[in-house]
């Protein structure tokens, strides 16, 4: 007896370490593959493409879906999907720009505004998510749709430019530096706030416990006493505020609200948080892991961009590497549950 | 036949009986599910084959259409050796199953759903509807049922699809022996008497039906034998006519149990913490009513279906109910979430722990803080991981957790522990009243018994204890008292003295002796 349980107890020893490991591996993975991907692109051009400006030009160039990716891991942790972050971004965008240079409300207060709108679309999506009981798919394939007619609607299909001069403010959050004497894109240091913020609530906060726990077992979690549904609308919620914080970076960027634009933001967001490790199943993911998987999507892009490959290959080679990513995983995990 | 024959069969085997079970052995890790069984199915009649829970019918009718393999033993249909290796075989020999839960494609129609790989085609390819409908408006009037071939089976009654199921069965012209398990769980009177219509249809000479049930009164009517199992063992087998429900049920239950533990202290003295009253839901829960009584250990026991699991998760607010009143330390309360439940105190511990206790792949200290996360483990919103550890190990020094860290997955626990750890889980969001719903299931027999010590102390620290089991010595050995459930409803409540094997069983399984008297005053 006293034996059996002590092998019982090795057993379970050395699973804990394969868990832990197998979850340190997946992020060294990612990592590795990031720094990989890098290497042979500074192989196949040693002068632009590791050069500062280049590498800025990476950086910037991951803001807008690195932002979005960030909402939808916290929302693909609890095993749904969001399809609607790239519309809803247009369509903040062009609320901004509404408040802004329609409406003639201060930047500030306009910056506030769109937040707070690109939280409201979330919860719309929340709330039929969680309490009208629509499947995740579906209801925010709905608001995609909604979101990219509106868009459209208000804007009258015309592009809404900012002043140059009076808007200036709003132009300088993304493209501006706060950095004195460099160039380096203010855009990027708000990624990287943005990814800290999610980092704790992920992390640190009961959103991100519940988050995690809904995600493993949400019917579990429910009969354990949270109030699962309440929960989920808050997560589909900061997960439009990180959607509004990407169209006010967006149409800063471009210095104009774009309604014709968006439509595939959501895929390429998607995409980071798979391949940064993050299960479609639920209960699992990291923010460090999505920040690596929008990077190795804009290293990708840039580096094939910088080797002249026609552009039409660019999604062709990001599909197969989300192919080869998501099978290795698997893979791992195959060999995990049977050893 | 005896039982020290160990050759094979050959020519043993009785011209009469239309489906012979020998000796038949079959085990599951740590567990003998059946030994030795048999049975017979004599042409021409309706068996019934009775067993407590876990008794192992339902083993035996996967081996018997090849869902499992047995170990040893041997099958024997119309005198030949019946050898199945999937349920399509079964069919094909002639051996059709009507399982419990229904296997019908809800958004096809009646026609469709009888001949679902069997559609009348023309040119290899082409489906022929016309034919198809012709065909079972045909095979419907031979059964006597009043269906109409094109109705979509999710517009159909409980009891209508059940009909479907069994001309289903019956379409296959190979079909000789047919075999019901529960059928009539869901149904109504009327619907009962249809049922038992259409089987006296089906029995010719060459035919034969196996009957299961746990409802005495219905066996009295339709079958002819009744053959009795227990704990994966052949009992006996008497003619319906001449045995009285007392004599099945003894023999149903006949076992000896270990009663050294029973609670010596009664305590229906003690202040009433929860009072029940009319709890009734949609589907299944009539006019259920029940008092708890502060540190007792209240036994819910009955058969499967009976209502148990219902009653606990519509007091939890898990599932909508359409009345009854709740008193909680003698205040009106409405409890519409499990969430407002464990608010008010009230933990409920689920007979599913995998799918509907644990975040599987999560660590321990997730399982156990899970519930008093937002009231005890975080300020403003930030968690304290800190306090969530050290509450997790005291809890697992208390209950003796098993494990070599808390922030090990919950999934590498034994099951024993697992439980514990949900335990811990209610321990420490301070609930006084715990519903525990199957707590020893799949855990081994130590564990058990070291789960059964851990409720004890909780009922004496002054916890109230709600212990839903399908096991009759597990109820008698833990209760103060027992409430027995059948049908949605309390048949009764027993207090320690009064509780036992035969006792429960009489009131689970009597639900249905009005419907007796009512059919033999109608004549039989």
């Amino acid at each position: 007896m006293s034996t059996d349980s002590a092998t019982m107890e090795a057993v379970a020893k050395s699973a804990v370490k394969d868990s832990s490991w197998r979850e340190r591996v997946q992020q060294l993975m990612a990592l590795a593959g990031l720094v990989l991907i890098f290497v042979v692109f500074t192989v196949a051009s040693p002068q632009i493409f590791p050069s500062y400006s280049n590498v800025t030009a990476i950086l910037f160039s991951t803001t807008v879906v690195g932002l979005l990716a960030l909402g939808s891991t916290l929302v693909i942790i609890t095993s749904g999907i969001d399809l609607s972050v790239g519309t809803a971004m247009t369509l903040s965008a062009v609320m901004s720009a509404t408040f802004i240079v329609n409406w003639h409300i201060p930047v500030w207060l306009g910056i506030i505004m769109t937040l707070a709108f690109g939280g409201l679309v979330g919860l719309v999506n929340g709330v039929n998510v969680a309490i009208l009981g629509l499947p995740p798919f579906i209801a925010t394939l709905a608001m995609m749709l909604v979101a990219q007619g509106l868009a459209l609607v208000i804007s009258n299909a015309r592009p809404i430019y900012f002043d140059p001069a009076a808007h200036s403010g709003y132009i300088w959050l993304s493209t501006g530096s706060i950095i004195p004497g460099t160039r380096f894109p203010n855009a990027v240091i708000v990624l990287a706030l943005a990814a800290v913020v999610a980092f704790v609530l992920l992390n640190k906060t009961l959103l991100g416990r519940y988050d995690i726990s809904i995600g493993s077992n949400e019917e579990a979690t429910a009969l354990s006493g949270i109030n699962t549904k309440k929960w989920l609308v808050i997560i589909y919620a900061v997960a439009g505020l990180f959607v509004g914080l990407a169209s006010i970076m967006i149409s800063a960027r471009l210095g104009s609200a774009q309604p014709a634009t968006g439509a595939g933001y959501e895929l390429q967001a998607i995409a980071a948080v798979v391949i940064g490790g993050t299960s479609l199943s639920g209960g699992k993911g990291t923010i460090v892991g999505t920040i690596i998987g929008a990077l190795i999507i804009s290293v990708i892009n840039n580096g094939l961009q910088i080797i002249s490959v026609r552009q039409e290959w660019q999604n062709v080679i990001l599909g197969l590497v989300i192919l080869i990513v998501v099978f290795i995983d698997q893979l791992r995990a195959r060999r995990a549950a049977t050893t | 036949m005896t039982a020290t024959e160990t050759v094979p069969f050959a020519g043993t085997h009785d011209p009469n009986l239309l489906l012979q079970v020998e000796k038949v052995d079959k085990s599951f890790p740590g567990v003998k599910a059946l030994e030795g069984m048999r049975f017979d199915l004599r042409k021409g009649e309706v068996l019934g084959l009775v067993g407590e829970n876990g008794a192992g019918k339902s083993t035996l009718m996967k081996l018997l259409t090849g869902i499992y393999t047995r170990e040893t033993g041997d099958f024997w249909l119309n005198g030949q050796p019946l050898e199945v290796h999937n349920p399509r075989e079964a069919q094909a020999a002639g051996l059709a199953i009507i399982h419990q839960e229904l296997n019908l494609v809800s958004h096809l129609t009646v026609a469709e759903n009888i001949w679902l790989g069997r559609e009348p085609v023309s040119g290899g390819f082409f489906t022929r509807p016309s034919e198809q409908v012709r065909k079972t408006r045909e095979l419907l009037e031979r059964l006597g049922l009043a269906l109409d071939p094109k109705t979509i089976v999710s517009r159909l009654s409980v009891a209508q699809q059940q009909m479907v199921e069994i001309a289903k069965a019956l379409s296959f012209e190979a079909t000789k022996v047919l075999i019901m398990d529960e059928p009539t769980a869901a149904l109504n009177d009327a619907e009962v008497d249809q049922l038992h219509e259409l089987i006296r249809r089906f029995i010719t000479p060459e035919t034969g039906v196996v009957y299961i049930s746990h409802r005495m009164a219905e066996l009295k009517r339709i079958a002819d034998r009744i053959t009795v199992i227990r704990d994966g063992h052949y009992i006996d087998t008497m003619p319906m006519a001449e045995t009285s429900l007392d004599q099945v049920i003894s023999k149903m239950v006949g076992r000896a149990i270990n009663t050294g533990a029973k609670p010596h202290n009664v305590r229906g003295d003690r202040p009433i913490v929860l009072s029940v009253s009319g709890l009734s839901t949609k589907a299944l829960l009539k006019n259920v009513t029940f008092d708890l009584h502060r540190g007792e250990v209240l036994g819910f026991a009955g058969l499967m279906g009976a209502g148990r699991t219902e009653v606990a998760r519509a007091l939890v607010g898990a599932d909508p109910i359409t009345s009854g009143d709740v008193l909680l330390n003698g205040n009106p309360v409405t409890i519409r979430t499990p969430a407002h439940a464990a608010a008010l105190g009230i933990g409920y511990l689920s007979e599913d722990r995998k799918g509907l206790g644990l975040m599987l792949q999560l660590p321990v200290v997730h399982n156990i803080a899970i519930s008093s996360m937002s009231a005890k483990f975080s300020q403003a919103f930030f968690v304290n991981d800190k306090a969530m550890r050290e509450a997790a190990e005291a809890s697992r020094k208390l209950l003796s957790i098993k494990t070599p860290s808390v922030n090990q997955p919950v999934k590498y626990l034994s099951g024993g522990n697992q439980q514990k750890a949900i335990i811990a889980r209610w321990l420490v969001k301070d609930c006084d009243i715990l519903i525990f719903d199957e707590p020893t299931r799949g855990i081994d027999v130590g564990a058990k018994e070291e789960i059964y010590q851990l409720l004890n102390t909780l009922a004496e620290q002054g916890k109230t204890i709600i212990m839903i089991s399908s096991e009759l010595p597990e109820i008698l050995r833990m209760s103060h008292r027992v409430v027995v459930m059948a049908d949605g409803m309390i048949k009764g409540v027993l207090s320690a003295s009064e509780a036992s094997q035969e006792s429960i069983m009489r009131l689970a399984t009597h639900g249905d002796e009005a419907l007796t008297h009512k059919t033999e005053k109608a004549g039989r």
